[in-house]
């Protein structure tokens, strides 16, 4: 099957704007580069097909927007989405987050995302990035031959371990090649369980000191969508621009991983979008992996309304001094 | 202009680490560079430029300012300044020492900060040229020639070797400490260098963008264009843009309780969030659209009129690559930027 373009998707956009079905539409808009895509609103077939774009790098998951716009927009607003994208798009729903009769949802399928990072980390001076069968060619100012990068070594971290989710709570799903599953999204969790705690200490120091405590992670997060983040709160003693030692700065993280634990789809904006490339979704593929062992399996967003395992009581559930119980007799 | 063979750079930068605290990019596990003091075995990054600028040296993400300690009913102030060594920043690329004058001009205007002050006064700035800028660089733009770097000393390095020569008496004592591995030499290869540089730097694809329509005055012109609103959309107010910036310097102070006394500390602050400047009478920016302005006008407009026409951004190219959303101040400036007075 061939792989969805940009003019799909915008001319699918651009009839129902003309149609009158929805008043708005939300995708990303090309930027300065190949690379730099950024999420927008555009009201007119005209926006959408002087701007609009759908390449490997419209990484970004758009439904946290759908919160703030199904608010202060009047009119019907079509939103894309990747499969992965769909979970916290359903998620959000059942927090009662977004106004579902606002929104036109329609799934896009995905053949993988890029890392724009992984792929700017070795070549200075991008002129150009074009795709190919099997990658890309990057094309720089150092060097007549555009250099190559496969597919796989380009990919999004969320990517690497898809796991080819189909589409889910959409009203119209556009066709087109989707990418294959791969790797176990918990190898990296069982190789971080495996470590001493010393070396999961030194691991973690490691991460989390080149943090900027710029927030990024939380900002863009579908599940973190607190009116007012505690760690904003200038009276809340534990502003985070403020952090007054490391450890706050370790505390932050930590918390607010617990505060997602259950809610967390495992979306990866987090990762994607840190300016230090710390790999936060590791905190939160723990807390995934240890609610699936301890209640079952679970999938945050897989469907609208269900409780999750963390807010939701069964006189079956574990006791604490079990949890602890079976973490050491897996241990052992 | 001194040469240093590349084979003994090691051995300059332990004789300046013998003396100095010596802080020079360096590769991180993550693949990006950053400012690390240098310890034997470090090495020199490759990277154009850091995540984090170099302004952390003089304006650090966090400080103390004093501390005070109850005891009964008197209370002792108590310092706790620390910014009294000599310190080597090496590796600095030309738009990072345009920021420090930058910076200078808010912190050294009467009264003058005396923390910066000091921690200028102790820090010697090595520059170096910028043999491949990146497509985000856009140094250019504001004057700024990365052939030509300033700060105490400034570098050029060659396939097999660094060319040194000092621009003030605190390089003279700098390049003094390594003199045992340095030759006088022709600049012949020092210029072929920079005519190399700026070969690239036209071919750059930001080559061509001017600040040439921001500038003092302009507030009236741009305050309430229609454009801020779709620049500012998917802004996620996170200040990545601000944290990363050599020029941005906003602050904010606060008293923190130690449970016997109280430490005053400062930190970074980001016009991007949303209790910056905070007072009694409530926040003056309510929305992100008027914050994300700030950013913006205060680096093209006001700034430049408070300071000469000296413009704060010095277009290394941070906040492009940084950004979550891939929102800038090209994008802003290219946004803006053509429209012309009626
Ligand atoms: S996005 Fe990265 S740098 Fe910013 S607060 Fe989160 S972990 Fe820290
Ligand atoms: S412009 Fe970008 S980096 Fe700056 S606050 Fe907005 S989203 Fe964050
Ligand atoms: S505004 Fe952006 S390009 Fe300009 S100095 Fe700051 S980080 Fe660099
Ligand atoms: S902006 Fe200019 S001076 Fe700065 S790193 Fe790029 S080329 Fe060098």
């Amino acid at each position: 099957m061939q792989k969805v373009t940009a003019k799909t998707l915008s001319g699918k956009a651009a009839s129902l704007l003309n149609a009158g079905e929805v008043k708005y539409v939300l995708g990303w808009k090309k930027g300065e580069f190949d690379y730099d895509i950024t999420p927008a609103l555009f009201e007119s077939a005209e926006e959408l097909e002087k701007d609009f774009v759908w390449n490997d790098f419209s990484c970004a998951n758009l439904s946290k927007y759908l919160i703030k716009y199904t608010r202060s927009l009047s009119g019907k607003i079509l939103v894309f989405l990747k499969p992965c994208d769909t979970f916290s798009f359903n998620q959000l729903l059942t927090e009662h987050r977004i106004d579902r009769q606002k929104v036109y949802a329609v799934g896009v399928p995905c053949s993988g995302m890029a890392d724009e990072k992984k792929i700017r980390e070795n070549a200075d001076g991008i002129t150009a990035i074009s795709e190919t069968e099997e990658g890309y060619l990057v094309h720089t100012l150092y060097s007549d031959a555009p250099a190559f990068i496969s597919k796989e070594e380009a990919l999004l971290e969320k990517c690497l371990s898809c796991k080819g989710w189909a589409h889910i709570a959409l009203d119209e799903q556009i066709e087109g090649e989707v990418f294959a599953p791969s790797a176990d999204r918990f190898d990296q969790v069982k190789a971080l369980e495996n470590m001493t705690p010393d070396e999961r200490y030194h691991f973690w120091q490691n991460e989390l000191s080149r943090c900027i405590r710029c927030n990024a992670c939380r900002d863009v997060c579908p599940a973190c969508t607190c009116e007012k983040c505690v760690f904003d709160n200038p009276n809340s003693g534990v502003e985070n621009k403020a952090a007054a030692n490391s450890f706050e700065e370790k505390m932050f993280h930590i918390i607010r991983a617990f505060h997602v634990a259950g809610r967390c789809t495992d979306c990866g904006e987090c990762s994607r979008v840190c300016p230090q490339k710390i790999p936060l979704h590791l905190l939160n593929r723990k807390f995934i992996n240890d609610i699936d062992s301890f209640y079952g399996e679970y999938q945050a967003g897989l469907d609208e309304g269900s409780r999750a395992p963390l807010v939701d009581y069964d006189t079956g559930d574990l006791e604490p001094s079990q949890v602890f119980d079976w973490r050491d007799g897996q241990n052992a | 202009m001194r040469k240093l063979s590349l084979e003994n750079l090691n051995l300059a930068f332990a004789s300046i680490a013998a003396k100095y605290p010596l802080y020079l990019p360096q590769d991180n596990s993550a693949g990006d560079a950053e400012y690390k003091k240098w310890e034997q075995g470090a090495k020199w990054s490759d990277k154009t430029n850091t995540v984090k600028s170099p302004k952390d040296f003089f304006f650090p993400q966090t400080e103390d300012l004093m501390a005070f300690q109850v005891s009964g009913k008197s209370i002792d102030i108590i310092d706790t300044r620390k910014e009294s060594e000599d310190f080597v920043v090496f590796g600095v690329r030309a738009c990072d020492v345009k920021s420090f004058e930058v910076l200078d001009n808010v912190f050294l205007t009467e009264p003058a900060d005396s923390y910066y002050a000091s921690r200028r006064e102790h820090g010697i700035i090595v520059s170096v040229a910028c043999t491949r800028p990146l497509e985000t660089c856009f140094c250019k733009a504001f004057s700024i020639d990365p052939s030509e770097p300033a700060g105490d000393v400034s570098c050029y390095k060659t396939d097999d070797s660094l060319y040194l020569s000092a621009n003030t008496e605190k390089g003279e004592a700098l390049l003094a400490v390594i003199s045992e591995y340095t030759e006088e030499a022709d600049d012949a290869a020092v210029s072929k260098q920079k005519e190399s540089i700026n070969k690239i730097m036209d071919r750059l694809p930001l080559a061509s963008l001017t600040p040439a329509s921001f500038g003092g005055g302009k507030t009236k012109e741009f305050f309430d264009a229609p454009e801020w609103k779709s620049l500012s959309e998917a802004c996620l107010g996170c200040g990545t843009c601000t944290f990363v910036c050599p020029t941005c310097q906003c602050y904010d102070i606060k008293d923190f309780k130690t449970g016997s006394g109280v430490i005053r500390y400062r930190c970074w602050d980001s016009c991007m969030y949303s209790e910056f400047t905070k007072m009694s009478a409530g926040q003056p920016r309510t929305s992100q659209l008027e914050r994300f302005r700030q950013r913006f006008m205060h680096k093209l407009v006001y700034y430049p009129e408070n300071n000469n026409g000296l413009f704060s951004c010095v277009g290394c190219g941070r906040c492009l690559s940084r950004c979550p959303i891939h929102m800038n101040i090209v994008k802003v400036m290219k946004a803006l930027g053509g429209k012309k007075d009626e």
